[in-house]
C-alpha cells in the first residue's frame, strides 16, 4: 500500500519521449514485407525440387538472391519489433528487458546468418 | 506477467433465485452480478424474474424496478436516464453499454449483467473508476493558450469546429476502456481509448496552443503505443464514436512532426 495520489498514480513517470521511431520503423517494415513477401516467393519458386547446384545457380542470379536476403532479413528485424511489443504487453516483471534483449539478440543473429548463407550461394 | 485466471476469491458463484412476481404473464429472466465488500463472500449471480407488462422497455428500467420492487440492495449508478451522464454503464449481454438507451428487446434470452469488464468492483454493478478518471486529468482536458485572453471569446471557424464533432460527444462512460484487452492488460500506464480521444479532442482544436506539449506528454510507448487498433472500443461505444480513429490520428501526427 503506497499513499500515492490518484493523479501521481496515473502519470508516475511522466512521457519517456520516445515511442514514434518504433511505430514508424514497424510501419514502414509492414509496407517492405507487403511487396518483399510475394516476390520472394516468386523468386525462390523455380528452386523448388531442384538439386543443390541447381538451387546454387539459381541464386548466383542477383534478382532471387537480392529478394531473398532482403525479405529475410526484414522478416527478422520486423519480428524482433513485434516481439519486443509483445513482451511489452504482457510480461510485467524484470524478465521482460532481459527477454526482449534475447530475442533482439537472436532475430540480428538469424538475419546475419540469412545474409551470409545466401552470398554463400550466390557467391 | 499476464493473469488469466481469476484468484479463488473472485470466482464468480451461483447465487440467490429470487421468487417470480405473482400474477405476472410476460416474464424476463435477468441474471446479474452480485459482490458486497461487506460480507467477506465470494461474487454470484443472483437470478430475477421481472414483469415485462409494468415495467419500461429499456435495461435500465428493469434495474430500478428490481430495486424497488424485489432488492432494495442491489447497488448500480444512474442518473440521467438518457444517455448523456454514462452513470449506467455495465456489461449488458457481453456488450459494455449504458444501461438506460439498450433495450430489453436487443437482448436474446436471458439478460446477463456484469459491471463494467477488468476494474475493481465496489459493489455489484458499481466499477471504482478513481484511475480511469485520474487518467482523464492527466491529458489536461481543458484549453490551454499563452496568448492573452481576447476581451470575447476564443474565435474558432465553422470547419475547425467540425473537427470536433465525434470526439466532443464522449460522456465519459469508460464502455470503451474497458472493452480494450490493451487496457486490461496495461491499464496503469496505458491511458487508454477514452483519455486519449480527449486528448486528440484538444489536440486538433484550433484554439489550443499547447499542441506539441500534448504531443509530448503522450509520446511514450504505453501511454499511446499500447493501442494495437483492436477496435473493440469503436464497437461498443454507445454513443457510436469510434475512439481507435482518434488514437491512429493522433499516432499519424506524431509521425508526421518526427519523419
Amino acid at each position: 500500500m503506497s499513499y500515492m495520489t490518484d493523479r501521481k498514480r496515473a502519470d508516475p513517470w511522466g512521457s519517456a519521449k520516445t515511442g514514434t521511431q518504433h511505430h514508424w520503423r514497424v510501419k514502414v517494415q509492414s509496407v517492405a514485407l507487403l511487396v518483399l513477401i510475394p516476390l520472394f516467393l516468386i523468386a525462390v519458386a523455380p528452386a523448388i525440387g531442384k538439386d543443390y547446384a541447381g538451387v546454387t545457380d539459381h541464386f548466383a542470379r542477383p534478382f532471387p538472391a537480392i529478394v531473398a536476403a532482403l525479405a529475410l532479413t526484414v522478416s527478422f528485424v520486423h519480428f524482433a519489433d513485434g516481439f519486443q511489443t509483445l513482451i511489452e504487453d504482457y510480461v510485467h516483471n524484470d524478465w521482460a528487458k532481459f527477454i526482449i534483449i534475447g530475442m533482439t539478440c537472436l532475430c540480428w543473429g538469424a538475419a546475419a546468418v540469412t545474409i551470409f548463407a545466401v552470398a554463400r550461394l550466390a557467391l | 506477467m499476464v493473469q488469466l485466471t481469476l484468484p479463488k476469491n473472485s470466482t464468480i458463484r451461483t447465487g440467490k433465485t429470487w421468487p417470480k412476481p405473482e400474477g405476472a404473464t410476460n416474464l424476463r429472466k435477468f441474471q446479474i452480478y452480485r459482490w458486497n465488500p461487506d460480507d467477506d463472500e465470494n461474487p454470484r449471480v443472483d437470478t430475477y424474474f421481472v414483469d415485462v407488462d409494468s415495467c419500461g422497455p429499456m435495461i435500465l428500467d428493469a434495474l430500478i424496478k428490481i430495486k424497488n420492487e424485489i432488492d432494495p440492495t442491489l447497488t448500480f449508478r444512474r442518473s440521467c436516464r438518457e444517455g448523456i451522464c454514462g452513470s449506467c454503464a455495465m456489461n449488458i449481454d457481453g456488450i459494455n453499454t449504458l444501461a438506460c438507451i439498450y433495450g430489453m428487446d436487443e437482448v436474446k434470452g436471458d439478460v446477463k449483467i456484469y459491471p463494467l469488464p477488468h476494474m475493481p468492483v465496489v459493489k455489484d454493478l458499481i466499477p471504482d473508476l478513481t484511475h480511469f478518471y485520474a487518467q482523464h486529468a492527466s491529458i489536461h482536458p481543458w484549453l490551454e493558450t499563452e496568448t492573452p485572453r481576447p476581451a470575447k471569446e476564443w474565435r474558432q471557424s465553422i470547419e475547425d469546429r467540425e473537427k470536433l464533432d465525434g470526439l466532443y460527444e464522449c460522456v465519459m462512460c469508460a464502455c470503451c476502456s474497458t472493452a480494450c484487452p490493451s487496457y486490461w492488460w496495461n491499464g496503469d500506464r496505458y491511458l487508454g481509448p477514452a483519455a486519449l480521444l480527449h486528448a486528440y479532442r484538444w489536440i486538433i482544436d484550433s484554439r489550443d496552443e499547447a499542441t506539441g506539449e500534448r504531443l509530448d506528454d503522450l509520446e511514450d510507448p504505453f501511454k499511446l503505443y499500447r493501442c494495437h487498433t483492436i477496435m473493440n472500443c469503436a464497437k461498443t461505444c454507445p454513443k457510436g464514436l469510434n475512439p481507435a480513429k482518434a488514437i491512429a490520428e493522433i499516432k499519424k501526427k506524431m509521425v508526421e512532426r518526427a519523419v
